[in-house]
Order: structure tokens, then sequence, then C-alpha cells
């Protein structure tokens, strides 16, 4: 095996092997999925305990309007006023005092008393079901017959068609593209900065554990350090591809399970997916409703190139990533400790940052001057360009960014391969740039 | 004997200072080599361009009778003055991986390193990681690792420091050991009693230039001042009356009823007859030739060298 392959092996099975490489892989996909989810399973969750509500109700029209559901009664109450009601409130077992004022056509408003803060569910159940009654109410009075009411009720989706140059058609989502765009950009953006950084503490570790100079007098310092590289980059790629696999399974799985599931569960789960703020209101929508919707994301999804954006993302990562980390190589050679890095991450820092506000903004004008000039820098260009790739970049500007960035790599490489050679041997010394460049100018 | 290695007009700049001035050393074959030299001379730095690891300005390092080239490296074991091991690494599975990177097989590796596990008694040490042992622990597995593939060059910079003296035993002898089996070992220290017990040959550097060089019992004879130590019983000023030809060096000393004396003696004079003179005056408990230790050989050649440059 030759010597580089070694070092490469050693830093990707050291990296790989950590709790920390597997709780971070398998965990993050799942956390993600989890922060969709969870929210609205707590809110079915927390109204497994029956609340009583009473009705204070001053129109005495309202009666029987407000759904009950399996959890939340509602008690109208008649011959009592507000101030007992709230009196006599320890004693009895209400949940919360709704007050319905008789002027509420006007007013638009209802109260909702309680001794504790009441839960959005409730609140929402309540404004969602009163509104429906009184805007039947309303339009009763203007004279509109109710089978009218019925059919005016509208709801647009606007349809995203995109057509190719060959003409063909095809359905996309605005929403899922931009979504996209900024996932793969924004994630460019942290592997650098997350694989840039070990690169950086890696050789860091090497010079002031001080095997460095056991290691070369096996191997060529430029060796180590591509070794290094190489070997981070593909646990980035590890990782990534392990994202991609866990984040399809999760996707196909959970449509199954839903699928399969009509209950109960599966439903109120939707809910709070596609209406977060009117859960539980129609506890009867039926599943077909919900597969409808299910199948309308994945047709959309699958319009989604996803093959042109992972291998551009795999090719941008590298080059990116190659880049920047021997720039963090030679941050690494040339310091003492952690702290004498911060001079020199400014430089590296900014692009990456900029590169991370440009790529924001060119998800809403993925054409604008600034977001083709950006994705074609190579300094900005992998993270801009993430974003843009799923609405479609023409071939020429994608062919000179990679070229730009290939060339750019190539030209870090050697100047980080030049620092860190000199760098790695020199300790107990304060460098500054100046003295960076004495070391890009060494012959040998 | 040939020589092994030869470096020839060695010179490396730095940005400010020079590093090596025209440096020669030859070190033959089968011997121990001491490197030797005050702190900053340029040992390491000539030590490095041995090892591939900087390259010289002008000169040129033959190895083996020919110009060195990048294979060579791995016949070359080198354990640096500033050493150390990945901390959170495993023991075995690190030296596995040095052995490796000098171009061992991993079978070969994994036997040899059984074989001096062993023999060092460490065989509980190989699933600990590296920070659990003590620093003097360390050095041993270091040890080991640079000489485990055989290497026909062995470089060792201060072997010897965070030792005890057990272990610093152990180590002298299993260098001695690897040049009877007829390896060639530059060795560089400060302590000057382990080159005379363990080397062959010297080069003595300072501020770059190599002032020194040769055989060690060569050049101690180089700096044999001709003087001697008589320990006798007697009268003192009898005895220094009866050397009026010779220069007295010191006073006498006197120990119980035993009395010292250093003289220099006249060039002229054949040794029997000094001595016989000697006994004529008082009684002769012991009479020694002063060799120089490469202590005071060191100190002496390095600040001669050093008023000459001031001069």
């Amino acid at each position: 095996m030759s010597k580089i392959s070694l070092i490469v092996k050693r830093e990707y099975l050291t990296r790989v092997r950590k709790k920390s490489f597997l709780i971070m892989t398998i965990l993050t996909p799942i956390l993600m999925v989890a922060l969709i989810f969870i929210p609205g399973y707590l809110a079915t969750k927390e109204d497994n305990q029956e609340k009583i509500i009473a009705v204070l109700d001053k129109t005495n029209i309202t009666e029987g309007t407000i759904p009950q559901t399996e959890y939340m009664k509602f008690e109208y109450i008649e011959d009592s006023d507000l101030e007992t009601l709230k009196k006599n409130f320890g004693q009895s077992g209400y949940y919360a005092i709704l007050y319905i004022p008789e002027n509420v056509l006007v007013t638009s408003r209802v109260q909702l008393y309680s001794n504790q803060q009441t839960t959005m569910n409730v609140s929402s159940h309540i404004s969602d079901a009163l509104k429906n009654f009184f805007t039947q109410i309303k339009l009763k009075n203007e004279n509109v017959p109710l089978d009218i009411m019925e059919r005016i009720k509208t709801r647009i989706g606007v349809d995203t068609i995109q057509w190719t140059s060959s003409g063909e058609e095809k359905e996309g989502s605005a929403e899922i593209v931009s979504v996209i765009g900024y996932i793969s950009g924004f994630l460019m953006y942290m592997f650098i900065f997350m694989f840039g950084a070990q690169v950086m503490r890696g050789v860091m570790e090497e010079k002031t554990s001080r095997i460095v100079e056991v290691i070369i007098s096996s191997v060529k310092p430029f060796q180590l350090m591509m070794g290094k590289v190489i070997g981070i980059a593909l646990v980035g790629l590890t990782q990534f591809i392990i994202w991609i696999a866990l984040s399809f399974g999760l996707f196909y799985g959970a449509k199954g399970i839903l699928l399969a599931d009509n209950g109960k569960a599966a439903t109120s789960i939707t809910q709070n997916l596609m209406q977060p703020n009117q859960p539980g209101l129609n506890a009867t929508v039926d599943a077909n409703q919900f597969q409808k919707v299910f199948d309308d994301i994945t047709t959309k999804f699958e319009t989604v190139n996803f093959t042109l954006i992972i291998a551009c993302f795999v090719f941008f990562f590298i080059g990116g990533y190659l880049l920047y980390a021997s720039l963090y190589a030679a941050v690494g050679s040339a310091v003492d400790n952690e702290t004498d890095t911060q001079q020199f991450m400014l430089p590296i820092t900014i692009p990456v940052i900029l590169g991370l506000l440009i790529m924001i903004n060119a998800m809403q004008t993925p054409n604008s001057t600034i977001s083709v000039v950006f994705s074609i820098i190579p300094l900005t260009s992998p993270i801009v360009m993430m974003a843009r790739i799923p609405y479609g970049v023409p071939y020429w500007q994608l062919g000179l960014s990679a070229l730009f960035l290939v060339l750019t790599f190539l030209g870090s490489i050697w100047m980080a391969g030049k620092i860190y050679r000199t760098g790695i041997l020199m300790y107990g010394k304060k460098v500054n740039y100046a003295e960076l460049w004495k070391w890009i100018r060494y012959k040998n | 004997m040939s020589d092994f290695l030869q470096a020839s007009d060695i010179v490396k700049q730095f940005a400010n200072h020079l590093a090596l001035d025209r440096v020669n050393v030859q070190v033959p074959e089968g011997s121990i080599f001491g490197l030797l030299g005050p702190n900053g001379a340029g040992k390491t730095t000539l030590i490095r361009i041995i090892n591939q690891i900087t390259a010289p300005d002008q000169g040129s390092v033959i190895f083996l009778g020919r110009k060195m080239a990048t294979r060579d490296i791995d016949q070359i074991g080198y354990l640096p003055e500033e050493r150390g091991l990945y901390k959170k690494m495993k023991v075995g599975e690190q030296a596995l991986y040095l052995v490796q990177l000098k171009g061992m097989t991993r079978i070969d590796g994994l036997k040899k390193l059984k074989y001096w596990f062993e023999k060092f008694e460490i065989q509980t040490w190989w699933d600990k990681k590296v920070e659990e042992l003590s620093k003097g622990m360390q050095q041993k597995v270091q040890f080991i690792i640079t000489v485990l593939h055989e290497p026909k060059l062995l470089i060792f910079d201060e072997p010897f420091t965070g030792f005890d003296p057990i272990n610093t035993n152990l180590v002298k002898q299993e260098i001695i050991r690897l040049r009877d089996q007829g390896t060639t070992i530059i060795f560089s220290t400060h302590i000057m009693a382990s080159v005379e017990e363990l080397c062959d040959h010297i080069a003595l550097i300072n501020k770059g230039k190599t002032i020194l060089n040769g055989p060690i019992d060569e050049v101690r004879n180089r700096f044999k001042p001709d003087s001697y130590e008589i320990r006798f019983r007697g009268e003192p000023e009898k005895l220094k009356s009866a050397l009026n030809s010779h220069v007295i060096l010191t006073e006498e000393l006197t120990r119980g009823e035993i009395k010292h004396l250093v003289i220099k003696k006249n060039e002229q004079e054949p040794l029997r007859n000094l001595i016989a003179t000697i006994n004529e005056a008082v009684e002769i408990v012991s009479f020694d030739e002063m060799i120089p230790g490469m202590n005071d050989i060191f100190i002496r050649v390095v600040e001669e060298t050093n008023r000459n440059q001031q001069n």
C-alpha cells in the first residue's frame, strides 16, 4: 500500500470510528424530521387531558356551533353571570370560561378566561368554529343563499410548469426548488467550515504533539498534508451520502407508514404539518385527501433533478473543500496554538460568510448579475452555485465555475504545501503574513 | 571500514543565519557515530538533511557509495529529540501505522512488534491509548518503532531523556547490540559520559562548522596534555625539588596521609626515568597519565573556536 493511502486510511478511520461521528451522522436527519413532527405530536398529546369549558353566551345563538372533540367539551351556562362564574371557578372544575358578548358581530372578539395559560389548541379551535358560524350569520343577514356560500368557497393553488429547451414540460414547485437550493447551499457552507476546521485541528495536533517530525522522516510533508485533506474529504462524503440515503429513506418510509395507517394519528400529524395554526379542527379529514397532498409533494419532488444536484454537490464540495481545507492546513501548520489562528482565519472566513449571504439572496433571484458572478468566482461559487442549481443553470456557467474552482484549488494546494512544509517544523515563532510570504518563496 | 554515509560541503542558509557552513562528516559502517555540538550548532539541521526532511542549499549526501535517493529514507530510523505520538490512538495500532509508513508490510510489522513488545515486556500496553502511558513508557514505545523496520542507519537524538537508570541501560544495551549486528548509528547527545561509553567516532560541530572529527580514542589522544597525577606518601618538598626539570601544574593536595600532585612531563625525559626519579623521592601510591574526558575536550574546543571567531 502506498504511503499516502496509509495516511488517508488512518485519517478516515480514526474519524469515522469516533462515536461522535456516528451519532451526528445518524441523528441529524432524524432530528430534522423530528423537528417537523414533534410539535404536532405534542399538540395532539396535550389534548389527552379532558377540558370542560363553560360558555357564557350573551347572544344566545351559538349553542351547538362549537364542535365537541374527544378531549374538549363545551357547557353552555344559562342563568349566571361572569362575576359569579369567576368567583366559583375553583370549585367548578372548568378549564376555562368562554365569554361571548352581545356585540360580538361588531367587535369580532370573544374572551376566554382561565386561571392558567390556555393552549393554542383551545383558542384556535374556538376561533375557527366561531369564525365559520358568524360568517354564515353575516352572509345570511346579507341574504346570500347557503348553497351559493358553499360554492364560492375557493382555494387557488399555483402549478409551476417549466419547459426545457427540448420543449418538454415539467411541473415543478417553486417552494420545493428554493428549499432544496437553500438546504444544499447551507450544507455546503456547513461542510466547508466543519471539515476545514477538522483539517486545521488535525495539523495542529500533529504539530503540537511533535509526532510530525517522526512522520516526515518517513513521508514527504506534502504527502502528509494531502493524506489528511483527502481522508477528511472522504469523511465528509461518507456523511453526505448517509444523510442523503437516510433522508430519502425517511421520506418514503414516513409516506408508507402514514398511508398504511389511515387512522387518526396520521391525519392529525399531517394536519399539524399542513396547517399548523388549525390543529384538530376537522378531526375527520379523510386520509384520501391527505394522500392526495402527499402524492402531490412526491410528484413535485420527483421533478427536481436530484441526480444533477447530488453530482454537482459532490463536485463543488470536493472543489470548495480542497480550496479551503488546504488554506486551513496552511494556517494550522503556521501556528503553535488555537488562539494564534485567529489572525489568519479572517481572510478564510469572510468569503465563506459572504458566500452564504449571497446564497440566501440567490434563492430569490437565482439569475441576477450578483448571483451569477458570485457563483462563478471560486471562493464563493460552491455555496452560491448550489442555491442556483435547482432552478436550472446554463451549462456554460456551470463549466466556467467548475474550471475556475479547479484552477484555484490547484493553486491554493500548491501554496499551502509550501507554507505547510516550513510551518510544521517551526516552533515558538510569532508568524505574520510577511513571514508566510517568505515561506512560499523558499526553494526547498 | 568504508564510509557508510558521507556528507560533503553541506551549506544551509536560513533567512537570518547560516545554519551549516560547508560541513563535512564521514560515518563509517557499523559504528556508533557521536554527533556533538553546543545548542544551536546546526546538529538538528544536519540530521534533517540526512533524513531528507530539508534539502541542503549546497553539498551532497553520499549513502552507501552513491547519491542519496528518496527511497533511501526507508533505510533510516530516526528518533528526533522533539518526539511524540498521537495521544488518542492506541499504542499497537499506532506503532503498526508508523512502521508501515516506513515501508513494512502489515504482517511483517505485526510479527516484529509482537517480538519487541514481548522483549520489553509491554504486551499489556497494546490496546492502551498513548495518553494513558507515562512519558518514559511512551519513549520506550517510540524506541521500538524507530528500530523495528531494521534500518541500515539509525539516528538517535538524545535517546535517553526521560528514562530511568534501568531503562537507560536497557536502551544502551540495545543500541550496542544493534551496532554489533552491523547497523550504523548516529548518536547526538549532550551527555559526554555516554559518548565516551558508546561512540566509536565523533564529529563536533560549532556555529555551522565541523571543528573536530575522527575516532574517539584518536581525538582524546590528540588532546592528551602529557601530564600525570602522582599520589604518594612522604615529603612534598622533597618530590618538588626532585622534579625541578618538569612543570608542576598544581599545588599538592593532602587527603589523609596521601598527597596528590599533577605535573606536566618534560618532553625530552623518558617516562621510566621520571618514575624512577619520583620513586627515589617519595613512596608512590599511584601514577596516572591524565587522558582528557570528552567533556573537557568539548568545552575547550568550543570556547577556543568562539574566541577565534571574535578576534
